[in-house]
């Protein structure tokens, strides 16, 4: 008999392994993976504003890392400086202010720890509901852009010269991202949720020979890296984030050894 | 075999007056040029002249600082970009790279993958083809949806002298049959396609334009290509074939017409 708290994080880890692997094939194929990174810092930011509010919605989250988004394309097109380096900054100030924030509420500074690396055994039933929510929104809004997100990923001028509105799907694919990130936030915190989306994209790479199988493998290792990593946790009692992440890592290096046959 | 009946003259593509800077340093100063329906355009130009750039504008990817870019309406525009790069860990075959183009069939796909010969590499990963196969690849996206209007940046670069000549065949057989406006970037200051209506030698500015057989006279195609300028090449079928003594069209074998920096 699996314990309900145990049932509900395997529940709440699957659905957001679901959404991220799909979203980081796309940050895997335009080599954006430290933009991940970048949209889930500004998450810490989001709890710390939302903190000052007095509220825990996730949609603060949203809007923090929608704005910095936003702040980082208008930032680009200044070009000023590489983007590469606007990420730098903007990562690390969203991170370090949003910390800041967060000390500055003294009731909660014991938590911070869960901001980080998630708190997936405390997860509760209108947390799980809104999770699959944003999953089913997430998966929804990535097949609706799913074909001109590749083709920009391919040629953006090309695909542009095609007819394709390269800043409307950007901005929704940015907000998928923002919306995985918001709700993934309690699963596997903000410092790691960005390898929930690589690793898995990354392992399902061998055995991919479309984008499509690309996605769905990466969907499939990643719930199973949940799923062992739920399991590694509560075996060995250590943190369920950071042992759902060496899982996926364990999977990622099995593909990389695994014999010819089964790759592409 | 859309638009044969309309007249020749109907411009597809028309620049009036264009400038662009880049921060603060002129890239391109008073373009005017048009290319019509039935026409081959080709540009050529040193390095740095603003050739692809203008294409750019033209494609309405940049907007140009100052003067007017018209296209006609509703027409479709096929472009096939200088080179490409597709990150290896997106697997992608050459028919579903084509099929990327919005509102493309299977069908479309299967037809324009004969057209163009590289059926038989389909299924393989885009970043495994040959450089040759490549751009055959790149034509054959820039010929789906039919367009009106091909817009091609170095077609035939990196790619060897028998390939070269196929694809230029292509492009020419592709011409004929579909009657579309062509504007293409050469490779080579000495090199157009045979068959192209008007070059435009371009060094920011438009230095002259004309046919490509009284483009080499002019002063300023001397002037920009200094004492190497005494021939153009015209891109025939058969480059191993020179003309006569006055030098007007030499197909070449890379020989004294075309001189690589």
């Amino acid at each position: 008999m699996i314990d309900d708290f145990i049932l509900s994080a395997l529940l709440a880890g699957v659905l957001v392994a679901m959404a991220a692997g799909p979203l980081g094939c796309f940050l895997v194929w335009r080599r954006m993976a430290y933009f991940g990174d970048t949209i889930s810092h500004s998450a810490l930011l989001g709890v710390g504003l939302g903190l000052a509010l007095g509220t825990t919605s996730p949609w603060v989250i949203v809007i923090t890392c929608a704005a910095i988004s936003w702040i980082l394309l208008f930032l680009e097109r200044g070009g000023k400086f590489s983007t590469d380096t606007l990420l730098g900054i903007l990562a690390h100030s969203a991170l370090s202010i949003g910390l800041i924030i967060i000390a500055l509420q003294d009731n909660l500074r014991q938590d911070m720890m869960f901001l980080l690396i998630g708190d997936i055994l405390a997860i509760d039933t209108p947390e799980l509901t809104g999770i699959a929510l944003m999953t089913m929104g997430t998966l929804g809004g990535l097949i609706y852009i799913w074909k001109p997100l590749l083709s920009i990923t391919v040629h953006e001028d090309l695909a542009r010269v095609e007819g394709v509105n390269i800043l409307k799907i950007k901005v929704i694919y940015m907000l998928l991202i923002a919306l995985l990130v918001a709700f993934a936030m309690k699963v596997i915190g903000a410092l790691l949720i960005t390898s929930l989306m690589i690793i898995p994209a990354a392992a399902a790479r061998t055995m991919a020979r479309s984008p499509v199988q690309m996605a769905v493998g990466s969907m499939i290792i990643g719930s199973l890296s949940v799923v062992m990593g739920i399991l590694l946790s509560s075996q060995w009692d250590v943190p369920a984030g950071p042992a759902i992440v060496l899982s996926a890592l364990l999977l990622f290096l099995l593909g990389r050894v695994l014999p010819k046959g089964f790759r592409v | 075999m859309r638009g044969l009946s309309k007249p020749m003259t109907e411009s597809l593509i028309e620049l009036d007056r264009v400038c662009l800077a880049f921060s603060g340093r002129a890239v391109l100063e008073e373009v005017s040029f048009t290319v019509g329906r039935g026409e081959i355009v080709t540009l050529i130009g040193p390095n740095g002249a603003g050739k692809s750039t203008i294409m750019k504008i033209a494609l309405g990817l940049l907007t140009p600082d100052r003067g007017q870019v018209r296209r006609a309406k509703g027409i479709s525009i096929g472009y096939m970009p200088q080179k490409i790069s597709i990150e290896d860990n997106l697997p992608l075959t050459v028919q579903s790279f084509l099929k990327l183009r919005p509102g493309t069939t299977d069908a479309q796909v299967t037809e324009v993958m004969e057209l163009v010969r590289i059926a038989h590499v389909a299924t393989c990963p885009v970043q495994q083809v040959s450089g040759g196969e490549m751009q055959r690849v790149l034509m054959a996206r820039a010929l789906l949806g039919d367009p009106d209007l091909i817009v091609l940046d170095e077609p035939v670069q990196g790619v060897d002298i028998t390939g070269q000549e196929e694809l230029y065949r292509l492009i020419s057989r592709v011409h004929r049959h579909k009657n579309c406006g062509v504007l293409m970037i050469s490779h080579d200051l000495h090199m157009v396609m045979a068959g192209t209506d008007r070059v435009i030698c371009l060094n920011r500015h438009i230095c002259c334009s004309g046919a490509p057989e009284n483009i080499q006279d002019h002063p300023e195609y001397q002037a920009l290509l200094g004492k190497r300028a005494d021939a153009i090449a015209l891109y025939t079928h058969h480059h191993d074939h020179h003309h006569d003594s006055a030098g007007n069209v030499v197909s070449g074998d890379h020989g004294e017409g075309c001189d690589h920096d």
